[in-house]
């Protein structure tokens, strides 16, 4: 039997302080909490940086640090700093530094980066180890040497790797949500499928139970299933809100792929213990080769926006040709006074109040009391950018619907009205790459932190 | 005819990675779950996301009264033309379909 206890679905969300007390006095076998995801965009891969501020970042681990010393067990973080690049690993790490000195802490510490360089992910394309998953971008070498990070999402075994140092922490780059969770129940022999299924429902903490907010919940994996526990006291799992996380952010919602394999939870069963505990059986892993699936961004241009908002209700009324108007024109003055080739540099203005969720797929036209105006103008460099900006400007500011009218003037909320966005990144790989030896790809180090 | 959020307890839309947009409809009985399976067509749902048809995959799920359909987002998240990063605005175009 292994008992995982899970604090919250990321860190950095926060979680019930007295249900992570309530988790570390039952003894786990180890806590695991992840650290990231591809949700909010491509620009965290792209820069190597983490979402959530340093400040919540280091409050959040150094209980958990502490936790895991109160505990005496292993504590493991996945997708360290939002995205798992190797930067954000050291970001992590640093911050670790910094706690174990000032908790007089002494602990081993894993890190297992998942960083790829360009190079291997060229001749696994040029070998044919590289398959695209649906719905997957072209790609080709100029892509991947474009991109100014790619990570190789771990699965258990790499995890496994870590944990077999002996290290009290392991802080790892880009992993699968539910690699740092199975890997531990996997290594001890209980169910393969229970492991999988398990730490899927269990990635994204209490999300899984009546209480989203609670956080913190605990998992027995075992010989033929797993049972789910939340901690906080308010908060239930029920064979609903297991079986429904399923649905959750997956496109398939019983099969689940995973370095190694997949699981299936097509003839899972799902039965209430009690009030609050749900116990789960007949989940299935079936084995197959041995791939890990890459994320990769790159830089496609430089962004500047600019925010006006529009109220005077004729100006409302005809938005939509004036946004026109005015992208036709910046578009030309882009051209003519800055030199810009047409294709170059891209105008569009999304009309918020209008269709700025949806565009073309909205359906609803009702006339809305105001509308902002969303300038994005999109170059090959950031000063070009910015000076295109500044053309834009005059316009958002200005433009009037007709020759022979007074010129308006629009409101403003900012001075000056456009605003650097620095550079657009995009995720340019949805693909696996085959592995001969599941460790090859990845790399583990330990350090002694804090007071000898 | 209803919107079919005046019926259901929750339409939601997210990311399902970078590439894929999954949209669960939570039906509070196998009444309305049953309703709604058989008025919500495949064309009409690959038209309002603005996708090709045999691109989008469904799944009725009766144990939990949820019709849930993945699709290759419109956009791929995060790119120059996508306008919602985390792909919860798609769920309000189903939720203000009318259906029988």
């Amino acid at each position: 039997m292994t008992r995982v206890l899970i604090p919250a679905g990321a860190l950095g969300l926060g979680y019930d302080r007295a249900a992570l007390e309530r988790g570390v006095a039952n003894r786990p076998d180890i806590i695991a909490i992840d650290g990231g995801s591809t949700d909010s965009g491509p620009s965290y891969l792209g820069r190597g940086v983490s979402k959530y501020s340093r400040a919540s970042t280091k409050v959040e681990w150094r209980e958990l640090m502490q936790a895991r010393a109160k505990a005496g067990v292993p504590l493991v973080i996945g997708t360290a700093g939002t995205c798992g690049a190797d930067a954000a690993v050291d970001w992590l790490f640093d911050i670790t530094r910094e706690i174990a000195l000032e908790e007089g802490m002494q602990v081993k510490v894993a890190t297992l980066k998942s960083g790829q360089p360009k190079e291997r992910v060229k001749a696994a394309l040029g070998e044919g180890r590289l398959h695209a998953l649906p719905a997957a971008p072209d790609i080709n070498e100029a892509i991947v040497d474009d991109c100014t990070n790619i990570v190789a999402l771990a699965g258990v075994e790499q995890v496994a790797a870590a944990l077999a140092t002996g290290a009290d922490i392991v802080i790892a780059g880009r992993t699968t949500d539910t690699a740092i969770i199975a890997a531990l129940p996997v290594v001890r022999g209980d169910h393969a499928g229970a492991a999988w299924h398990g730490a899927k429902v269990g990635e994204c903490g209490a999300l899984a139970t009546t209480q989203p907010n609670s956080g913190v919940i605990q998992i027995d994996f075992d010989a033929s299933g797993f049972t789910i526990e939340p901690m906080a006291a308010d908060a239930a799992a029920t064979p609903y809100t297991v079986s429904a996380h399923m649905l959750y952010e997956n496109s398939d919602p019983f099969i689940l792929h995973e370095p190694g394999g997949h699981l299936d939870v097509t003839r899972s069963e799902y039965e209430a213990l009690d009030g609050r505990r749900v116990r789960v059986e007949g989940s299935k892993w079936v084995p197959g080769g041995y791939t890990v699936k890459l994320e990769g961004a790159r830089i496609v241009g430089y962004q500047t926006v600019g925010l006006a908002v529009v109220r005077e209700r004729r100006y409302v009324e005809h938005v939509r040709e004036w946004a026109a108007d005015v992208e036709a024109r910046v578009r030309d003055k882009i051209v003519a006074r800055m030199g810009l080739a047409p294709d170059a540099f891209t105008v569009e203005i999304r009309l918020i109040g209008m269709d700025a969720t949806l565009g073309a797929l909205e359906n609803r036209h009702d006339i809305p009391v105001e509308v902002g105006i969303l300038g994005i103008l999109t170059c090959p460099t950031a000063e070009l950018a910015a000076e295109a900006g500044k053309i834009l400007n005059p316009y958002l500011l200005h433009h009037p619907l007709t020759e022979d009218e007074p010129m308006p003037t629009f409101a403003f909320p900012f001075s000056p009205a456009e605003m650097q966005r620095g550079a657009l990144y995009e995720f340019c790989l949805n693909h696996v790459m085959e592995l001969d030896d599941p460790l090859a790809a990845f790399v583990l180090e330990t350090h002694e932190v804090g007071h000898a | 005819m209803p919107e079919l959020g005046s019926l259901v307890s929750k339409v939601r839309s997210k990311n399902a990675g970078p590439f894929w947009l999954t949209v669960d409809v939570f039906c509070d009985d196998p009444a309305t779950y049953a309703r709604v399976r058989d008025g919500l067509k495949d064309a009409t749902v690959a038209k309002l996301f603005g996708v090709e048809q045999q691109l989008l995959k469904r799944f009725d799920i009766p144990a939990l009264n949820v019709v849930k359909f993945s699709v290759p987002r419109p956009v791929v998240q995060g790119t120059r033309a996508d306008r919602d990063m985390h792909g919860a605005g798609w769920a309000c175009l189903l939720e203000e379909l009318q259906i029988d």
